[in-house]
């Protein structure tokens, strides 16, 4: 029951920080909002172009290769997901689980080498 | 006192007390931000021979960010037209407090700290990955070029820079077989994992310098092509949440480094053990705030390209060999 507790108690902590974590700023900004002045014209209210007039939507067609780096990212996060577990257990996985994992790595790793080759790794 | 509440149970009681302690850390984390932000002008001042701030509260400028946050706080606040006003609001909460939410496992020495949670490390990984949120949504929601840009590069960088940081701290789990920031620290004993582990050491620290879009990663708020990147519509405090949020994260990546590759609160030796352990902690802490802003004043910046090719091509597979070389003499030689 006392272990039970201690571990609530953590995440408790846990919970506590994500509400002063959200709460600062919200409290700042409110505070600021009384101090700060409110003098609105319609130039201020522009988006900033380097001192042109804006032009056309900004939400612009970007580089397809943030998308492909995305993907490469997933695949390398879920890798990690299988890494950590393994490495926590290591000690009584011992040799075995070493080599699994050693194909497990080589075959991401294939992937790594062919996207590679692919030039997806270079940015222009 | 603090072991009887955390045996009790959870309740509205333990919430407002945890949330005091929370507050006072906060606290502390603020006053490092002011601090650290002077620290950061004056030492980048002398690195390029000339003096920093020196006006406001003396010699030393000691008052110079508070007088930063004062003004802008009262600064007008000022959401554009073609933002997405919800987003525009929220985007600066989001990049803020998982900054903060942090801390929350940190060990700062064996009694100063908070949740102990089994799986700390893991946490502080995990959590760091929202800011990202924050910054794109911020970028996004702006409706303008610059901060679209910015925050697709800050998106792009911070998740190839987490690949390299999450699998170069790997060494450290084998050697130790467990998440526990505590427990980390304790196996350091009789060596620092910065000994043991000194290609994973390398690989964190540039991923983590990454992470933190710090020179000569940063990428994402270049001055010269994005204007400020990100938060180019932001100002006055919404802007200084940003600001804030990046300078926590500089608290907490140099204490996670602390804590798990420079050995945490332990003294080097063994006979220098009659030092606190929060002196150590501190010294170590100053050490590597003060590296990375070495490092700050020394490098350029690096170009997109060669950002994004570098994290690929050189950290992941070097990251990936570490691992296995560290499991390998782990099972020949422990």
């Amino acid at each position: 029951m006392e272990l039970l507790n201690v571990y609530q108690n953590n995440y408790l902590i846990v919970f506590v920080f994500l509400c002063l974590g959200v709460l600062l700023p919200v409290v700042a900004l409110y505070l600021g909002k009384l101090l700060r002045p409110h003098v609105p014209s319609d130039a201020k209210y522009t988006t900033y172009e380097s001192g042109i007039e804006p032009f056309h939507d900004s939400r612009v067609q970007f580089n397809v290769r943030y998308y492909i780096f995305a993907l490469m990212f997933v695949i390398f996060d879920v890798e990690t997901v299988f890494l950590y577990p393994w490495a926590v257990a290591y000690d009584k996985l011992g040799i075995f689980a070493l080599v699994e994992m050693l194909i497990f790595v080589i075959m991401l790793l294939i992937g790594l080498v062919y996207a590679w080759k692919k030039k997806v790794l270079r940015w222009i | 006192m603090i072991e009887e509440l955390l045996q009790s149970s959870p309740g509205w009681a333990n919430f407002g007390i945890f949330f005091l302690l929370g507050a006072v850390l906060l606290l502390i984390v603020l006053g490092f931000v002011t601090y650290g932000i002077l620290a950061e002008r004056k030492v980048m001042g002398y690195m390029q021979l000339r003096h920093g701030p020196n006006q406001v509260g003396g010699k030393w400028g000691l008052l110079q960010t508070v007088a930063d946050v004062l003004k802008l706080l009262l600064k007008e606040d000022i959401i554009p037209k073609a933002a997405d006003r919800p987003l525009f609001i929220i985007a600066p909460v989001i990049a803020f407090a998982p900054s903060f939410m942090v801390l929350a496992t940190m060990p700062f020495t064996d009694k100063f700290q908070f949740a102990d949670i089994g799986v700390g490390l893991l946490y502080y990984i995990a959590v760091s990955g929202l800011t990202t949120f924050g910054m794109l949504l911020g970028g996004w929601a702006s409706n303008n070029k610059y901060a679209l840009l910015g925050g697709m590069r800050a998106a792009a960088q911070m998740i190839s820079y987490e690949i390299p940081l999450v699998m170069s701290v790997l060494g450290v789990i084998l050697l130790t077989g467990s998440l526990n920031l505590n427990e980390i620290v304790a196996k350091q004993e009789h060596g620092w994992f910065i000994l043991l582990q000194p290609i994973g050491f390398i690989v964190f620290f540039i991923a983590s310098i990454a992470e933190l879009n710090r020179t000569p990663f940063d990428l994402p708020e270049s001055e010269n092509e994005l204007v400020a990147g990100y938060h180019v519509e932001y100002s006055g405090f919404r802007w200084a949440f940003f600001m804030l949020a990046e300078y926590v994260y500089l608290f907490a990546m140099s204490a996670l480094i602390t804590v798990v590759f420079l050995g945490g609160w332990l003294p080097p030796l063994a006979i220098l053990g009659f030092i606190p352990g929060a002196v150590w902690f501190a010294l170590k802490f100053s050490v590597v705030v003060f590296v990375y802003i070495w490092l700050r004043s020394t490098f350029p910046r690096f170009r997109a390209d060669r950002l994004m090719e570098f994290g690929w091509k050189v950290l992941l597979p070097v990251a990936l060999a570490n691992i296995f070389l560290t499991a390998l003499i782990k099972s020949l030689f422990f």
